[in-house]
């Protein structure tokens, strides 16, 4: 930076101060000019951008807006609904017999070997501007052959100056189902898509020793390139789930030339990686990416026609979401995300308009939100004020208390162990635990499934008779006497442990050690003390608990799991047998084996949405419910707040690139933000007073002493 | 009664104490000083106050399993007599004094409908019928009374003193008379003991600072960390003291290699920024826990030993400062007359050392004992934000202002944790300050202006 | 002189030595590599396959510090010690346990760290040189009485209610202030003055205390005597003879902490977001990243001998009659 430039910041700054008073302590510094912006945070840098390997929230928050998978889930529609993203059409899916002979007409199931899967994409989209695809004049790679020279002058990819594109191929999406294989990317898919996709295991291990660049001459059996426009994915047996994937990020197309570019010596050092530096065909392109400050998503100028849906659920129309129907995607041209670790400055800037939209913590909530006699949530009156808005929505998610099945005292398929476990689900009160730590934001858990995904129910049917009666259409958590009785039963009178003749003494692992945490683990032990017995908080580190878990040396742990697509399979397969965590490394974290539930999940898992998948899951939560392997604990329930100038927005659990959707009116919000943001400059004043004062009365104090000393 | 590992070492700690006390009865080179001390009305006033505190830490840190035998947690004495305290509950935040909840919640008024409105509490100024209008006037007469009962206590308290001093000496003697720092010292006493028993009788009544998010009294939780500040502001002196002294010691008699190694461990030692120390070690404890987790049955006993090792691995890490002044010190001292006399009537060395050497570096290591004091108290607050401080289920002012951080951001804000914490924490670290500046100007000799 | 920083030079090589062994030994004691893999790589999917390859990618295959199966030297080099230990010693900090080049950060994270560090550092300077000088010329009065009450109740509360309080008046109540956060240039003023304010304001009671005996002792001398009986004035010859003698012990002062400001504040710079080494090292710690913290821990002891070995040669340019050999 030359003096030059210092100069011009100075009287930037002059200027904000002078000038700008109204507004001192906003903390952003460019001028918006007219475009629309976007202010958003984000609380923990991400670790990968790269599809193959990102696999959380905080990151899809980035790269669902980059990259495009084939398809994706519709922003309006309810249930939720797979529609076309890049792709032209939804895919033309065909059985298979272990002949590879496509099977036609009434299918059976145990007929079918194979599944292919054929998408069309659509013609003349195009990659964001990006110098891995850049070319000169010759129609050669431009910065494909690097030299050491060059690489030192570099300190960003902003630093290559000339950028290209090309059209988006079919051979893009199958370069990247070679990505997740490649031992080196690790993505957290390549074990389970092993075990669907075709030839994906032996392509792994064939090209473990390659370098990334060497994957695009070599090709997977079940992955093909039918044409330009058009590819075809081989899975074994039926997993209709597994269009689902294709609408996640992990299937989005990637240039070879992106490895290739990335993949040069000595660019990994300063950080310019494919895990930072995105390309993708999306609404957005990330323009400047400071994981230690901030992240810049810009308008792909690039960016495919995609319009906004034109229809929707009901309702939509009347609460403005229809507006923009057939409109040109995306509405925002940029997008300003900083890193907010705590949630004071976060919540106070959200106040002050210097972010568009919020969560709520659980401290800030009672400000936000109050509830009404009838239990429903609305809006404080400071915060209508404010014209802020409130979206509320259950997530695809359950958090529950689970019980290792190895263990002696609680696990076991005995009977006094079972009603152990079940008083302690009636003991353990989890409307309390919601309204005392999560403020209301969360529903019960009835059974596995969270609502909105196939196979929930509120009705009666849909209760747990074990733990729940129902009384005035409403479900009541049994009185505590029921679970004093069940303990009695189970040989454990008062909560006496007839071996030592002591209260049973019960062990709950835990990461969460944190001051933050203490509350939380009380009010368990307190849960516990209402059957009379004593629960021991054994909080280790992360890693610790990670290992307890991993051997089946804890006794009572919480966990939670966030679905990755709306299909109960997807929660169910946490307490199938074969996929137990000590025996084979799987999701059955409490190791769960019951021969009846298996067979039920097993008929269950690859059936389509009909009644009678229905009954069965009916019957699988029934199982469950019974043998209470889990205090099914809760879905949470997401609040979130945003500003009046903030709309077209949905709450959409599945989809993550709700972005290109929403609108933001500058306008409104430049006026809010004045009026909300005046300075108080008179303490300050006064402080000064009273310094310089003080200072005037001891001068003259030192000068009469001083005379004085003289005379 | 079951004694926890810093239970023992507090006990060891006052042994050690006393012993000192007893053997420096005679020594006139450190009976001057503390007759110095006995008559600055600062240093009087402020280790009353440090002696109070200490007596509410002496009083936690009694251990006993209460009888019945089935709850096996173990509570101490200051448990047992805050009883009331712990089992008065109420759902969460109320304000101090308050006798109605902070937030507002739906009520199911008596004929079975519903209202929105703040809830009464279950033991703040649960014995008013209508808290709007009594309230005030309820606080205000129950404080007077409290206030009354606590200065006729205390006065009672003085008078059986004076009445033991009047006998002892058998002629009148009149408060008057008394030097002023003993007046200091019983006037200090005097406000404590009276304030201090009407925030007692006031806290069977009210919650006198108010709940926390799970509703748990603030003025029990504040009480309990005086023990927390207290174990890590001595232990951690008691441990590294050793260190300091033997290590200091030995480089500046000795010097050559004996130096050079020394020297090595405390340059690296601290090299190393102390919080990855800390850290570090305090993952280390948590693995320690883990791996013998039968050792441990009771929530105190693993915070207990979290709060050993942290006051341990703080040993480790601040006895560089003073090993460094004492082996300056003693490269000086051998160097004088006396010294080189005792060498030239050869003299043992270790006689020399523990005779000559080590009684001239007393008022080096007392001095920075004090110092140290009010700077660890307060680097705990700082730890336990980190995360490494202690046990989160220790009551401690770092975990209370750490929970606290997330209340100012409420509106209307709770204030009250910070508060009580700030003032507990303040009062503690003012005393030691105060002390130890007294301490410092009594024994260094640079400071007799 | 330029054989005695030599020399120094070498001295530091064993302690260096030593910090990195010690650490190492530490936190390995607690994590195991298989630890810190399944950390890194989170909760779903994760087998054992995944947690060979995160290993060998990161290089954590290799036995801690002695390898048997090795032959020769390679027993030695051929650890997770000896691979790591290098890179350090030449600088090269290598990747973190999530991904990102370590040296690059660093370089990049250090200096907001500066920015807010340094201008703490000489505000803090002349506020409490300043405070202590007039402390000093009012000395014996009830204003210097006064003065040192108000720095032993300051000195009393913790930094945490001064950021706690600072942060909720100036930024929340008074909004002269952003709440938090940064920006390169000049334009972090704005960012910076309140953490600055704050900073000072923590440490103006034991600052004040410690400068004031410094003058004191110095006012006691002789030759301040002398120039007081020559008829200067009070005023004169504080500012002549008495701040100029107390400079040596000040500034010496100064350069010692003068390296280890490039390691930032660590909580400062987490209240106020502020992307700085200190932020940086918490996180680390947080996040159990070990590579991250090994290569904190490293700098911050170069930074130190550093430190050391500033003061060495600033007392002999300042005192003449101090030789280094």
């Amino acid at each position: 930076m030359n003096i030059r430039t210092y100069i011009s910041q100075l009287i930037v700054l002059v200027v904000l101060m002078g000038c700008d008073v109204s507004q001192i302590n906003s903390p952003y510094i460019e001028e918006e000019g007219t475009s629309s912006v976007l202010y958003q945070s984000f609380s923990e840098r991400p670790k990968h951008l790269d599809p193959a390997t990102s696999y959380s929230e905080n990151e899809y928050a980035f790269i669902a807006q980059i990259y495009e998978p084939p398809f994706q889930y519709h922003y309006l529609k309810r249930p939720y609904q797979l529609t076309p993203l890049t792709a032209s059409k939804m895919p033309e899916i065909n059985y298979l017999d272990s002949q590879d002979n496509k099977l036609v007409g009434d299918v059976q199931d145990h007929d079918i070997a194979y599944t292919d899967y054929v998408i069309d994409i659509q013609s003349g989209i195009q990659f964001q501007p990006h110098p891995a695809l850049a070319k000169n004049a010759q129609g050669e790679y431009r910065y494909h052959h690097l030299s050491e020279t060059q690489i030192q002058d570099v300190k960003t990819l902003n630093d290559f100056v000339d950028t290209g594109s090309r059209e988006l191929t079919a051979e893009d999406y199958v370069h990247q189902i070679k990505r997740l294989a490649h031992p080196k990317i690790q993505s957290p898919i390549a074990e389970i898509m092993k075990n669907y996709i075709v030839g994906f295991d032996d392509f792994s291990k064939q090209v473990s020793s390659l370098q990334k660049t060497e994957l695009r001459n070599k090709s997977i059996s079940g992955v093909e390139v039918i044409g330009r426009y058009q590819y075809r994915i081989r899975i074994k047996g039926k997993y209709p789930q597994f269009i689902f994937w294709l609408a996640m990020p992990f299937f989005s197309p990637m240039p070879w030339e992106a490895d290739v570019f990335y993949e040069q010596a000595g660019l990994s050092n300063k950080n310019i990686t494919l895990d930072w530096y995105p390309i993708g065909t999306g609404p957005y392109l990330l323009a400047e990416n400071n994981p230690n400050r901030r992240m810049i998503l810009l308008k792909n100028p690039q960016f495919h026609t995609e319009l906004y849906p034109s229809e929707g659920e009901p309702g939509d129309k009347q609460n403005g979401l229809l507006a923009d129907a057939g409109k040109k995607l995306p509405f925002i041209d940029k997008v300003i995300f900083t890193l907010e670790k705590e949630t004071i400055p976060y919540w106070t800037k959200f106040l002050q308009g210097y972010y568009d939209a919020s969560g709520i913590a659980s401290d800030s909530f009672d400000q936000a939100i109050q509830f009404t006699g009838s239990g429903g949530a609305t809006l404080t009156d400071s915060m209508k004020e404010k014209e802020i808005k409130l979206q509320t929505l259950v997530e695809a998610s359950i958090f529950y208390m689970g019980f290792n099945m190895l263990d002696p005292i609680v696990g076991g398929d005995s009977e006094s162990a079972r009603k152990l476990r079940q008083a302690i689900s009636i003991a353990v009160d989890y409307e309390e635990f919601i309204s005392i730590f999560r403020n209301g934001r969360g529903v019960v858990a009835q059974g596995v499934i969270p609502p909105g995904i196939f196979g929930y129910t509120d009705t009666k049917a849909g209760i747990n008779p074990y733990n729940y009666d129902w009384i005035d259409n409403k479900a009541q958590r049994k009185k505590i006497e029921e679970a004093r009785h069940l303990m009695e039963e189970a040989g454990y009178l008062n909560g006496i442990d007839p071996k030592t003749k002591e209260a049973l003494i019960l062990y709950f692992d835990t990461a969460a050690v944190s001051v933050d945490d203490r509350p939380t683990m009380n009010w368990y032990r307190k849960q516990f003390e209402k059957l009379g017995i004593k629960l021991v908080v054994r909080g280790t580190d992360y890693n610790r608990f990670q290992e307890k878990m991993r051997n089946g040396n804890e006794q009572i742990f919480v966990w939670g799991w966030n679905a990755d697509y709306p299909d109960p399979e997807n929660l169910f397969f946490l307490l199938y047998g074969p996929n137990s965590k000590v025996k084979y490394g799987g999701e059955n974290a409490g190791n769960y084996q019951s021969a009846a539930f298996d067979k039920l999940f097993e008929k269950m898992r690859n059936m389509d949405n009909n009644e009678q998948r229905y009954q069965i899951i009916q019957e699988l939560q029934e199982v469950v419910r019974h043998d209470a392997p889990w205090v099914f604990g809760f879905h949470p329930k997401n609040f979130s707040l945003f500003h009046s100038w903030y709309s077209n927005l949905k709450p959409n659990v599945m989809a993550n690139n709700r972005l290109k959707y929403t609108r933001i009116d500058t306008l409104e919000r430049t006026e809010k933000r004045k009026h909300w943001n005046h300075p108080q400059w008179l303490p300050v004043i006064l402080t000064l007073l009273v310094f310089v004062c003080l200072l005037v009365s001891a001068i003259h104090a030192y000068r009469r002493s001083a005379k004085e000393t003289l005379q | 009664m079951v004694i926890l590992w810093t239970d023992a070492l507090i006990f060891l700690l006052i042994l050690v104490v006393c012993a000192l006390g007893f053997y420096w009865h005679d020594k006139e080179h450190i009976k001057r000083p503390l007759q110095k001390i006995a008559a600055s009305k600062v240093g009087v006033a402020s280790l009353v106050v440090l002696l109070f505190f200490v007596f509410i830490g002496l009083l936690d840190s009694v251990h006993f399993k209460p009888g019945q035998g089935k709850n096996n947690e173990l509570i101490s004495c200051l448990d047992y007599l805050a009883k009331p305290l712990i089992e008065q509950g109420e759902k969460t935040y109320s304000a101090p004094f308050a006798a109605r909840l902070y937030s507002k919640e739906v009520i199911v008024l008596d004929d079975g409908t519903t209202k929105w409105g703040y809830p009464r509490l279950v033991f703040g100024g649960s014995h008013l019928t209508n808290p709007d209008i009594e309230l005030l006037p309820d606080i205000l007469k129950k404080a007077f009374y409290g206030l009354a009962q606590g200065v006729a206590l205390s006065g009672l308290f003085m008078l059986s003193y004076l009445g033991i001093r009047y006998q002892r000496q058998n002629k009148l003697a009149r408060f008057g008379e008394a030097p002023a720092s003993t007046k200091t010292a019983l006037l200090v006493t005097f406000i404590i003991v009276s304030l201090g028993y009407t925030l007692i009788y006031l806290s069977s009544y009210y919650h006198v600072f108010g709940t926390d998010k799970v509703g748990e009294d603030v003025f029990y939780q504040t009480i309990k960390s005086i023990r927390t500040g207290l174990v890590l502001g001595t232990l951690t002196t008691l441990i590294m003291l050793p260190l300091a002294i033997v290590f200091g010691i030995l480089a500046g008699f000795f010097q050559g290699w004996l130096d050079d190694i020394i020297q090595y461990l405390y340059t690296t030692l601290n090299s190393i920024p102390s919080v990855l120390l800390i850290a570090a070690s305090i993952l280390m404890v948590q693995v320690y826990i883990t791996n013998h987790e039968q050792d441990f049955t009771s929530v105190i006993m693993r915070a207990d030993m979290r709060l050993l090792f942290l006051c341990l691995i703080l040993g480790v890490t601040n006895w560089t400062g003073l090993c460094r002044l004492l082996r300056a010190e003693t490269l000086k001292l051998r160097e004088m007359e006396y010294v080189q006399a005792a060498h030239a009537l050869g003299v043992k060395k270790s006689i020399i050392l523990v005779r000559h050497i080590l009684p001239n570096l007393m008022h080096i290591i007392l001095i920075s004992v004090v110092l140290d004091f009010s700077s660890l108290v307060l680097a705990e607050a700082v730890l336990s934000y980190i995360n490494i401080g202690v046990d989160p289920t220790t009551y401690s002012w770092g975990n209370m202002i750490n929970g606290a951080r997330l209340e100012m951001a409420r509106e209307p804000i709770v204030w009250w944790s910070l508060s009580a914490a700030f003032i507990f924490m303040f009062g503690l670290v003012l005393a030691a300050n105060l002390f130890a500046d007294t301490v410092q100007n009594a024994f260094d000799p640079r400071h007799n202006s | 002189m330029i054989q005695y920083i030599i020399r120094r030079f070498f001295y530091a090589f064993p302690l260096l030595l030593g910090v990195n062994i010690l650490t190492f030994v530490l936190f390995f004691i607690v994590n195991s590599p298989d630890d810190m893999a399944r950390m890194q790589l989170g909760q779903k999917h994760v087998t054992e396959q995944s947690i060979a390859n995160w290993k060998q990618q990161h290089g954590y295959d290799r036995p801690l510090l002695w390898n048997p199966k090795a032959s020769g030297e390679e027993k030695v080099t051929q650890t997770i010690f000896y691979q790591k230990s290098v890179g350090l010693f030449l600088f090269r900090f290598g990747v973190s346990d999530s991904g990102r080049n370590i040296g690059a950060d660093i370089q990049e994270r250090m200096w907001p760290s500066l920015a807010l560090a340094l201008p703490t550092l000489i505000v803090g300077l002349l506020v409490d040189v300043t405070f202590a000088l007039m402390m000093v010329l009012f000395r014996g009065g009830t204003l210097e009485q006064a003065g040192i009450v108000l720095c032993v109740a300051l000195m009393s509360i913790s930094s945490l209610f001064y950021i706690i309080g600072g942060q909720f008046i100036v930024a929340k109540v008074l909004k002269l202030v952003p709440i938090s956060g940064y920006d390169d240039g000049l334009i972090a003023i704005k960012f910076l003055i309140l953490p600055v304010l704050i900073g000072v304001f923590s440490g103006v009671g034991s600052g004040v205390r410690w400068y004031r005996t410094l003058f004191l002792e110095e006012v006691e001398k002789d030759y301040v005597r002398t120039a007081r009986a020559k008829g200067l004035s009070e005023t004169q010859t504080l500012f002549r003879h008495v701040l100029r003698n107390a400079l040596i012990p000040i500034l010496t002062g100064v350069v010692v902490i003068l390296p280890l400001l490039f390691m930032g504040s660590l909580i400062m710079e987490s209240f106020f977001s502020i992307p700085g080494l200190g932020s940086y090292t918490i996180d680390a710690i947080n996040s159990q990243d070990f590579a991250i913290v090994r290569a904190m821990v490293f700098l911050g002891s170069v930074l130190y001998v550093v430190g050391l070995l500033l003061t060495d040669i600033s007392y002999t340019l300042v005192d003449p009659r101090v030789r280094l050999s």
